[in-house]
């Protein structure tokens, strides 16, 4: 019941702030950012033109080449303009639309008949249609996801209900309300990829949703075959190589795919969109999210509209009680820290965390003393003190010996350094000067 | 002006991860002088004021001396992170109580400054610095490191606690408590046979219940370090609960001197061959060596493998010195020796990445 991989790391979990807090929908923003990319792969083509009125869920990016995906309006109303904006991937051309009009997409014809007598492909239309991406933070179009090529046999689909960054409480209570949707969404993935056979993954420091979704299961009864597993609470469970190793004991080979150990695996969030997008045809336009960290008034789960700018988030959360040291898109393991409250909230950005002095800790980082203990905490087996080591003296010779490229960035080896030394981050360095062109320059 | 009042307000931005454990290098340090600490309060009780003020000396000598590098070097002075106290402290603790405090300034400074500073500070000294300082003390001035002993009653070295209960001649008896407990496991055979007896009464001695708890609570004659094993047991527990060291090398080095011990015994037709693994972990400097130096975080491999095979390496290295080598004691050798294979073990023990197969590793 407890399967685990190697080692990791647990933090404090941080979660009491938020968790139990039921979703509230945030209020529509009067203006919205929304990026033409905010997915793995190549932007969206925009679709129209600074000026143009559009409709709430809306095409207004159209997704450009094998890996790309649909970008969708947030909110009726008219392109104010079409300029640069910066985001948590860097400065992406967005649309930014002032509110006016209806909003009509709840308004908007449902698709007719039920999702059962789609096929696959069918479904997969949808998905892709609709923008869906994954929702866990890595921001994959999920549509490319559920069409494994050809030759590669997949069996098992696995839910990724583990939420192990601390802070983040999102995709527990995402669990715990729409329990029976994350059935059916399951379902409706599983269809998608043509197999009958799928595993949600849950910590097992989130009780209720376990046993909610366990209650969901006996209700519904689908036809396929559905199992809910609880899982040791430790960072990084959620991540998919350990996650599957820990669920069904197969280890995705080094360079691998998940697919390459006949498996998919889907964050609960995205689970939840490919639902709707599916069932109901509503494009993705809005997210649930946690906003967290001592320094916000109201932290709480919140249901976003994509293109909601942070400063909006944080005066509709009731402003800061401190000055907060530091924002962070995403969990503080593996998220991205921003410098700006300007930035608008993307379909990857699971959390928003601000975080005081107090939390973020920083301190200059000191020479190695081989403790060992970010080998021990290494998931992936690798040895950070070595590379941190070689990136330090430039050597990226001695780095490539060390497997940079397995790296999951996960964080565990500059959690636990006692010289702070930033060895995810000397790592992240190890692999872009260990690709293969820069080598042959060096 | 809001735009303004933004870039005052500028967040911090750096990479992941946004949180940190805690724990910092100064902890690390402090918690293990905070493990010593009891041993070496007990040794004080044991042994007296000298004892006090060669630990004394000793500390103050490696701060000062760790003071003066660094602002010679022109780097930062790093005193306070606790790793020259560490190191005053434990070469104090491998001395004689009664051996001269200008010893222990020298061995203190010959540490901080040629063994750790010299190859770039803490974190990049290849051997243990006291276990090198002691060396070079034992082989400058073997007479004070071998017979600065402080004396129970009368030349009794041994333990107050022992009582002539073998039936020995007390001229014998009184030459064989002049030694430490393994001074006398090494010369004792040689002086019960030029009194024309047996090893027999030997063993016996070494194992008897008064032997083997003045061993364990500390009662006993040697270095300050090698007093109370329950103390120094006990601040162990505290570092391994703190999680600064793991049972790996301890458990390697206990056990492989143990089953060396066991196996040696049995073999040589020992009376009480059960009992002599025993002795050999609880006499000497073996507990405070394999739980508080062989543990050294620079010296030591990073891996878990790697720290078993260390541990054992030390242990049949300490074993072999106690049997056969030039002094009674091992421990400190042992782990010089071993120090300088950790670069191999490491390279040998390198983990496997995840996901890679046995057959697949070039």
């Amino acid at each position: 019941m407890f399967s685990r991989f190697g080692w990791g790391v647990h933090p404090p979990e941080s979660k009491a702030g938020t968790k139990g807090l039921k979703f509230i929908n945030l209020p529509i923003p009067h203006t919205c950012y929304i990026p033409l990319q905010q997915h793995v792969g190549a932007p969206a083509r925009l679709v129209v033109n600074k000026g143009d009125l559009v409709s709430e869920g809306q095409l207004i990016g159209s997704a450009d080449g094998a890996i790309s995906a649909h970008v969708h309006s947030s909110i009726p109303g008219k392109v104010a303009d079409i300029a640069p904006v910066l985001t948590v991937y860097g400065p992406q051309t967005a649309v930014i639309i002032e509110a006016e009009g209806s909003f009509s997409a709840s308004a908007r014809q449902l698709p007719t008949g039920a999702w059962t007598d789609l096929s696959g492909a069918q479904i997969r239309d949808r998905v892709r249609d609709a923008g869906v991406v994954g929702l866990g933070g890595a921001a994959f179009p999920t549509a490319v996801k559920l069409s494994p090529p050809e030759g590669k046999k997949i069996d098992t689909l696995v839910v990724n209900g583990a939420e192990c960054e601390p802070y983040l409480t999102v995709d527990d209570m995402l669990m715990q309300t729409f329990p029976e949707a994350v059935i059916e969404g399951t379902r409706i993935a599983l269809a998608a990829l043509g197999i009958g056979s799928a595993v949600i993954g849950v910590e097992n420091n989130k009780k209720a949703a376990v046993s909610a979704l366990k209650k969901a299961l006996a209700q519904l009864n689908p036809r396929e075959s559905i199992a809910i597993k609880k899982l040791r609470t430790r960072y990084p469970q959620g991540a998919e190589k350990q996650m599957i190793a820990s669920l069904l004991g197969r280890r995705v080979p080094s360079g691998g795919l998940p697919m390459d150990v006949g498996v998919i695996v889907q964050n609960v969030g995205t689970i939840l969109a490919i639902r709707d997008a599916v069932a109901y045809g509503m494009p993705l336009f809005s997210r649930y999210m946690t906003v967290a960290g001592k320094a916000i008034a109201r932290p709480g789960n919140y249901k976003v509209r994509l293109g909601m700018r942070l400063a909006d988030i944080v005066e509709e959360c009731g402003g800061f009680v401190e000055e907060p040291a530091k924002i962070v898109m995403g969990g503080p393991m593996c998220g991205v820290s921003v410098p700006s409250l300007d930035m608008p909230v993307v379909k990857g950005t699971s959390g928003v965390l601000f975080l005081t002095r107090k939390e973020a800790t920083h301190a200059e980082y000191t020479a190695c003393i081989r403790c060992g203990a970010c080998v021990a905490a290494c998931p992936m087996n690798l040895l950070p003190c070595d590379l941190g080591n070689a990136v330090e003296k430039n050597r990226p010779d001695l780095a490539l010996k060390l497997n940079p490229r397995d790296c999951i960035m996960c964080g565990c080896c500059s959690y636990v350094c006692p010289s702070r030394r930033p060895l995810s981050h000397f790592i992240k360095l190890a692999q872009e000067r260990t690709k293969p062109d820069t080598v042959a320059k060096a | 002006m809001k735009e303004k009042e933004q870039r005052e307000q500028m967040t911090l931005v750096s990479s992941a991860p946004h949180i940190r454990s805690g724990e910092s290098v100064h902890k690390v340090m402090w918690s293990v002088v905070l493990a010593l600490a009891p041993a070496a309060a007990f040794s004080v009780y044991l042994f007296g004021m000298p004892a006090l003020v060669l630990i004394g000396v000793s500390v103050g000598s490696a701060v000062v001396a760790e003071a003066l590098i660094r602002l010679f070097l022109r780097k930062p002075v790093t005193v306070l992170d606790g790793s020259a106290v560490i190191t005053g402290l434990l070469l104090a603790m491998n001395l004689p109580p009664r051996a001269p405090c200008w010893m222990a300034a020298i061995g203190s400074a010959f540490a901080v400054i040629v063994v750790k500073q010299l190859f770039g500070g803490l974190g990049f000294n290849i051997f243990n610095p006291a276990l090198a300082a002691r060396a070079l003390l034992m082989a400058s001035w073997p007479v004070y490191m071998t017979t600065a002993w402080h004396r129970f009653s009368g030349d009794n070295v041994l333990s107050p606690a022992l009582l002539n209960n073998g039936g020995l001649p007390p001229a014998v008896y009184d030459t064989l408590t002049r030694a430490t407990p393994l001074g006398l496991l090494r010369d004792g055979p040689r002086i019960l046979a030029d009194a024309g007896l047996g090893s027999a009464p030997l063993y016996k001695m070494a194992v008897s219940p008064e032997m083997l708890k003045s061993l364990f609570m500390g009662n006993v004659g040697g270095c300050i370090g090698e007093t109370s094993a329950l103390l120094l047991l006990a601040g162990a527990l505290f570092l391994l609960f703190r999680k600064i060291i793991t049972w790996h090398i301890p458990a390697a080095y206990a056990g492989t001197v143990a089953a060396a011990a066991a196996v040696y015994y049995y073999a040589t037709g020992c009376p009480c061959w059960q009992m002599m693994p025993l002795f050999h972990l609880l006499s000497g400097g073996l507990v405070l060596g394999a739980f508080f130096m062989a543990t050294d975080m620079v010296t030591s491999p990073v891996s878990r493998k790697g720290m078993l095979l260390f541990g054992a390496g030390c242990g049949i290295v300490t074993f072999v010195i106690r049997l056969w080598g030039g002094y009674p004691e091992g421990v400190s050798y042992a782990i010089l020796i071993m120090n300088a294979f950790v670069p191999l073990i490491d390279r040998l023990t390198k983990p496997r990445v995840f996901g890679v197969k046995e057959k697949a590793r070039p």
